[in-house]
């Protein structure tokens, strides 16, 4: 991200943000509430764009292409890269028309070649098994976090090379949480990942770099252990020994 | 100890004050049906002994014994049919437009008021405006194609803003998800609004025909009280409805039919109860599906 400013209204949310996220890795975006965390997110796949009176300056670039340029699909560009939300958010149909949404609104319409993605989807998101005899069952019918595997599925099933998640445990039980947690850790291992977090513990336990945020502004960006342990901002070990947040 | 009296009556003060409301909603609910149940009453006791196999097979007649409602119930099912055709995709797109794909300016708001505005004009205006407009200027003649592009005039905008209402309620964590997937407006559209706006859609729709049936205002406007012997076989034939058949039989001296005419609410009551029960039906099952 170079130069990266967004607006809402005017609401100046992000200001001025230069940081480069690594590649095969999971890194953690945290900070108190408001400070843009997920707004630096979203700008990504350019999802503030669906916000009237939003306005965002800067690029961003992925792979060398600047995806805020003019000859930039945005559609093609949401494929690559994919988004977990914070409240698990299934369509309200069978799990394997939820998985197959991704595939099919981007043209696949073999139906052998939709169940192969499927199957590949939910097997990377760790959720083949339990559903593999009642694909046609509505989504609705999973537990929480199930829905949020399928959530993560649905996204896998469009091949990304980078996955968002917001704060995507925020609303499961412990269980379900370290289930995702470990299943992040091996998505690392295929594709970048990054993830907000309100929850400090969870960024030391899962991410491998982490940027601090603040009030709109990247105040550290570093290898996990270090940004903990030896923090370079007083704000930052401010937040991470709990003064505020 | 002294505020501690005064809490324990206040808490009896508003239970009583709850209660009295209970009271009256009850009453209120009462002397609804009651209404309603002396309506029917009056009208089954009136219409009942009419009610047979020849009133539902045989035509209009001076002679009350052979009189029969075929005529308007043919007429009816032609009118509400056409306009079932005409007025669900044009409501339907009407609000999927606005919904979703109308920028939100000036003009656009200026548009939904007046479709709320439209929804409460009298229906003998849009009566007129479809002798002017269809009988006469675009000459349709005093066909059944007429009334039902006057019908769908008329409830058209009904059906707007029921729909409208069925996809504003498509949440939007499920939009946003088929978003981030790289749908295009148009797939989200598609793919995830009207598949869960769609009972919304559907059900508003037949309340909306439910009401076009009963509206004899328009229909006198658009068919004249005439003397119809005979079932439509096009949508250019001359007409009568149910409504209008009743209001001839009971402008009639004969006592006799007074009864007739009651017999012919009978039976447009239990086409309309089957219409809302249709509607009722779609609504539950979708209901159990989304959950």
């Amino acid at each position: 991200m170079h130069n990266l400013n967004v607006w809402f209204g005017s609401n100046h949310v992000l200001k001025e943000i230069k940081i480069g996220f690594k590649p095969n890795a999971v890194t953690a975006v945290m900070g108190p509430s408001g400070c843009g965390k997920t707004t630096l997110i979203r700008a990504i796949n350019r999802l503030n764009e669906l916000i009237v009176g939003s306005r965002t300056t800067g690029e961003i670039f992925i792979d060398e292409e600047n995806i805020y340029s003019k000859e930039t699909s945005v559609f093609e560009l949401r494929r690559r890269v994919g988004m977990v939300f914070q409240k698990p958010n299934p369509f309200p149909k069978s799990i394997y028309d939820n998985v197959a949404f991704g595939p099919r609104i981007h043209g696949v319409s073999d139906d052998e070649e939709l169940q192969n993605t499927v199957e590949r989807g939910l097997k990377e998101a760790a959720l083949w098994d339990e559903v593999r005899d009642r694909l046609q069952d509505s989504a609705l019918d999973l537990s929480g976090g199930q829905q949020q595997r399928l959530v993560i599925a649905r996204a896998l099933a469009v091949n990304p090379e980078i996955i968002l998640l917001d704060e995507p445990c925020s609303a499961l039980d412990p269980m379900a949480t370290s289930k995702i947690e470990g299943l992040m850790r091996k998505l690392a291992e295929k594709y970048t990942v990054i993830i907000v977090t309100h929850n400090m513990q969870q960024a030391a336990r899962v991410s491998d770099y982490t940027v601090f945020m603040y009030l709109g502004e990247v105040v550290e960006y570093g290898i996990t252990k270090s940004v903990f342990e030896n923090p370079q901002s007083e704000l930052t070990e401010k937040y991470i020994t709990g003064e505020f947040g | 100890m002294v505020s501690q009296r005064l809490s324990r009556k206040n808490g009896v003060v508003r239970q009583m004050k709850g209660r009295i409301v209970y009271v009256l909603c009850v009453i209120a609910v009462i002397v609804s049906l009651v209404s309603l149940a002396v309506i029917l009453f009056d009208a089954i006791q009136d219409g009942l002994p009419w009610l047979d196999l020849q009133f539902i097979t045989s035509f209009p007649s001076r002679f009350p014994e052979q009189a029969g409602i075929l005529a308007a119930l043919w007429g009816s099912i032609w009118v509400v049919g056409l306009t079932a055709l005409l007025s669900f995709p044009l409501g339907v797109g009407a609000a999927v437009y606005l919904e979703e794909y109308a920028p939100q300016n000036w003009m656009t708001s200026f548009i939904r008021l007046n479709i709320a505005n439209l929804a409460g004009v009298p229906s003998i205006v849009y009566g007129i405006l479809g002798l002017g407009l269809f009988v006469q200027a675009l000459a349709l003649g005093r066909s059944i194609f007429a009334g039902a592009l006057t019908m769908t005039l008329l409830i058209l905008p009904v059906i707007i803003i029921a729909s409208q209402e069925a996809v504003r309620s498509v949440p939007r964590a499920h939009r946003e998800g088929a978003y981030a997937l790289g749908a295009t407006r148009w797939q989200v559209t598609r793919g995830v609004v009207l598949p869960q706006a769609f009972p919304g859609m559907l059900t508003g729709t037949i309340l909306a025909l439910s009401r076009a049936i009963g509206e004899a205002a328009p229909m006198i406007a658009i068919a004249a009280l005439v003397f119809i012997r005979f079932v439509p076989t096009g949508p250019f034939d001359r007409f009568t409805v149910m409504p209008i058949q009743i209001y001839n039989w009971v402008n009639l001296p004969q006592s006799e039919f007074r009864g007739l005419a009651a017999a012919g609410i009978l039976v447009l009551l239990i086409v309309l109860l089957c219409m809302n029960s249709i509607a009722i039906f779609i609504r539950n099952h979708y209901q159990k599906r989304a959950r």
